[in-house]
């Protein structure tokens, strides 16, 4: 017999949980009481949300499941962004959330909120425990459906009296989900098709998404395309999924993606989609969105699937599994490589006529583009990249080359602003053997900012890079574009003093304002031990380009 | 239609247009769920949030205490039904989804009708009852409670034909269906 809490932690370890991002407090006193000498790592966190983020970063670096804990009312509703966004990019992520007792349930009770009902959207699957012995069940399944098919975040809603009983605790070696059952193993048949169609195909263009890296199937990738010298973009959220120094390499697609990728999607005959769910970032005006092209859609969520553009050719299962069957396919057809060269040459035209370009400073300002450059070269491209939400996250996204997968994170399909800090923080407890650096901007940081507490605290070492400009830098961005310069609400100020700020929260602040100076700079503040906040002032007004504007055809480009 | 984002104008008319409800033959989905705690407003949720209009829904036990089944009518053309039935699999305490055929599905619907008759009236409207298979279930001196049991469109005409004798109120259960012959729906 023990507690129910003390199930949970056996469960977790059982689990191979080795660390929790959490916040206690009354609801979920007998969780933290239980986890006092359970062995696990926690990590006190200043406010849910981050904690939630830290779970997301965690899992996003390990490919393993983050965790959160939060207490009821306050506690619960603090992490309804970071189930959203883990919802949104398909992470893995279990949260426990504390509940008031059964019997204030729904009496309005000191810190009662309805977790379960106001988390339903959000979640790809909750728990609302009823009985103290459903609990190790209850957290097995939650690890279960969290980590496999479509990954997603689970929640478990826990009574607080609930968790104080007494029950027979035994392992618990399978879960019973007969409405749960993701297909894995693609179709045979439809993966000879493809494979016939790729081998005929004349401008064909692969699309990968972050499914890619969520099935772990990098490698398959770059064996397929390698194989038949085929042209690859992906998503913002599948960088790093194939080398951006490979020679096959378009760079991103969608709003701001290289025109190379764009055009080479308008004129494609044939579209491998790969985990990548055809998102209005990427489309465009959907209804010009490549006119020309067959579509192969590769996703393990059938719901996905000619659900924005219809697919001609649907494999619904994992990304690895597939990959790896469809190549061998496409051997047996033995295709032409040479057919391509034609099409080789029209990319090669793009490329050369579009390159990524700015207009660098006549002084020593920083341009912020210059800023990702540096920042690419003070590290070598080694690193764990976390990104915030703006411009400093697309310009990180064009102008600083992933070569490996879970090397880049950021919050794709939410956007959301302060997600950067904690996911840094998780991925370095994740991954403490690669430096983990986070590019954020003025805006971004200062929501979470709180967690360079957290950092000081238990001497997580993210490197943050502010990219300064004194902006909303998106927001004005789009007003300058497309309201007539109307800049409103979108000035900053000159607060905080971020270098006196880290400081107070025990980390080192640095200022830096030359480019002449910038990579050694860099390469200077990112070698002081433990936390450290870069200041990087940049250009005030600066604009993201080249850029599909909104309800626009990608091949409109503009800048 | 005026993009977000952008200071381009959006009609009104645009509006409507783009949430105009699609229009096509009538569905009867039958989902047979798990009897857990929230499973109706996953359900109900969905629909919300995907911009669904369910017209009819009843939900009852089924022969297995372990499951409720679920049978909703829904209007659409077959493309946005494709995508509901996908996103209701998505949920974890759903086992089965059947977009029933009409002509291979058993369909009932019960209907109460309260209906203002008088001596005057309520011969010629249990005429109307008898006829329509229907049975008197309360009787006053100044209204009847009638109930009425059969397809959707066998209800519909019903009151259509009571309704000028004064309705009152009508209560109806939405339809219920299972598949014909020896398979499981």
């Amino acid at each position: 017999m023990m507690r129910a809490v003390d199930a949970i932690m056996e469960c977790l370890k059982a689990e191979g949980v080795d660390v929790v991002f959490g916040y206690p407090g009354g609801a979920n006193l007998p969780t933290y009481d239980a986890m006092y000498d359970s062995g696990i790592r926690h990590i006190l966190v200043r406010h849910e949300a981050g904690g939630g983020h830290a779970a997301e970063g965690y899992a996003k670096a390990s490919g393993k499941v983050g965790v959160c804990f939060a207490t009821s009312g306050p506690g619960a509703t603090n992490i309804v962004t970071p189930l959203t966004d883990a919802m949104m990019d398909s992470v893995p992520v279990v949260f426990f959330t504390g509940q008031v007792r059964t019997d204030l349930l729904g009496t309005d009770g000191f810190q009662e909120a309805d977790t379960f009902g106001i988390t339903m959207p959000i979640v790809k699957h909750s728990f609302l425990i009823r009985h103290p012995t459903e609990i190790p069940r209850a957290v097995h399944e939650a690890f279960h459906i969290a980590r496999t098919g479509r990954p997603g975040p689970v929640l478990i809603d826990m009574p607080t009296d609930l968790s104080k009983v007494e029950i027979e605790y035994e392992p618990v070696g399978d879960v019973r989900l007969p409405g749960y059952q993701p297909t894995t193993e693609g179709n045979s048949k439809q993966i000879r098709l493809a494979a016939k169609a790729l081998s005929n195909a004349r401008r064909p263009v692969i699309y990968a998404g972050g499914g890619v890296i969520n099935a772990d199937a990098s490698a398959e990738l770059t064996e397929l395309v390698e194989f038949d010298n085929l042209p690859v973009t992906c998503t913002l959220m599948a960088l790093g999924a194939f080398p951006a120094t490979h020679p096959q390499w378009l760079g991103m697609l969608g709003m701001h993606g290289t025109r190379a990728a764009n055009y080479a999607m308008d004129e494609a005959d044939l579209i491998v989609a790969v985990g990548a769910r055809f998102d209005d970032r990427i489309t465009g005006k959907l209804s010009e969105f490549a006119p020309r092209a067959k579509f192969i859609h590769i996703d393990i969520d059938p719901a996905e699937i000619s659900k924005n553009v219809p697919a001609h050719i649907p494999i619904v299962g994992d990304a690895k599994n597939i990959l790896g069957r469809l190549l061998n396919e496409y051997r047996a057809l033995g295709p032409d490589s040479s057919r391509l060269s034609e099409w080789w040459e029209r990319i090669e035209r793009w490329r050369a006529q579009h390159p990524l370009r700015y207009e660098d400073s006549e002084d020593t300002e920083i341009k912020p583009q210059y800023l990702i450059q540096a920042l690419y070269q003070a590290t070598n491209g080694d690193c764990i990249l976390s990104s915030d939400i703006g411009q400093h996250q697309m310009w990180a996204a064009q102008y600083f080359h992933f070569s490996k997968p879970r090397r880049w994170i950021n919050s794709g399909g939410l956007g959301t602003m302060g997600f950067g800090l904690p996911a840094a923080m998780g991925a370095a407890v994740a991954r403490p053997d690669v430096p983990s650096v986070l590019i954020s901007g003025d805006g971004s940081i200062q929501m979470n900012i709180q967690e360079l507490a957290t950092c000081a605290t238990y001497g997580i070492p993210v490197k943050v890079v502010i990219m300064n400009n004194g902006y909303l830098g998106m927001v004005r961005q789009w007003q300058e574009l497309f309201w007539d310069r109307r800049y409103s609400a979108v000035e900053m100020s000159q607060w905080p003093d971020f270098v006196k700020l880290a400081e107070a929260m025990g980390c080192a602040g640095v200022r830096l304002e030359d480019k002449t100076t910038l990579v050694d700079d860099l390469r200077a503040a990112m070698a002081i031990e433990g936390p450290v906040v870069i200041d990087a002032r940049v250009t005030k007004e600066e604009c993201v380009y080249p850029m599909i504007a909104p309800g626009e055809a990608a091949r409109n480009m503009v800048g | 239609m005026g993009d977000p984002g952008t200071k381009q104008l959006v009609s009104l008319e645009e509006l409507e247009a783009a949430a105009g409800v699609r229009t096509g033959r009538k569905h009867i989905l039958s989902i047979l769920v798990e009897n857990k705690p929230g499973v109706l407003t996953r359900i109900a949720g969905l629909f919300a949030r995907r911009g669904f209009n369910i017209d009819t829904l009843a939900v009852g036990p089924t022969d297995d205490p372990a499951f409720s089944r679920i049978t909703l009518t829904l209007d659409g053309a077959m493309h946005p039904i494709d995508q509901v039935t996908k996103q209701l699999h998505k949920l974890v305490n759903v086992l089965k989804i059947r977009d029933l055929e009409p002509a291979e599905t058993a369909a009932r619907e019960m209907a109460l009708f309260k209906i203002a008759a008088d001596g005057g009236t309520r011969g010629e409207v249990m005429q109307v009852v008898e006829i329509f298979r229907g049975k008197i279930i309360d009787v006053t001196r100044r209204a009847l409670i009638i109930e009425v049991t059969g397809s959707h469109d066998k209800i519909e005409a019903f009151e259509r034909l009571v309704r000028p004798f004064g309705l009152i109120e009508m209560a109806r259960t939405g339809e219920i269906a299972i598949s014909r012959g020896r398979g499981e729906t």
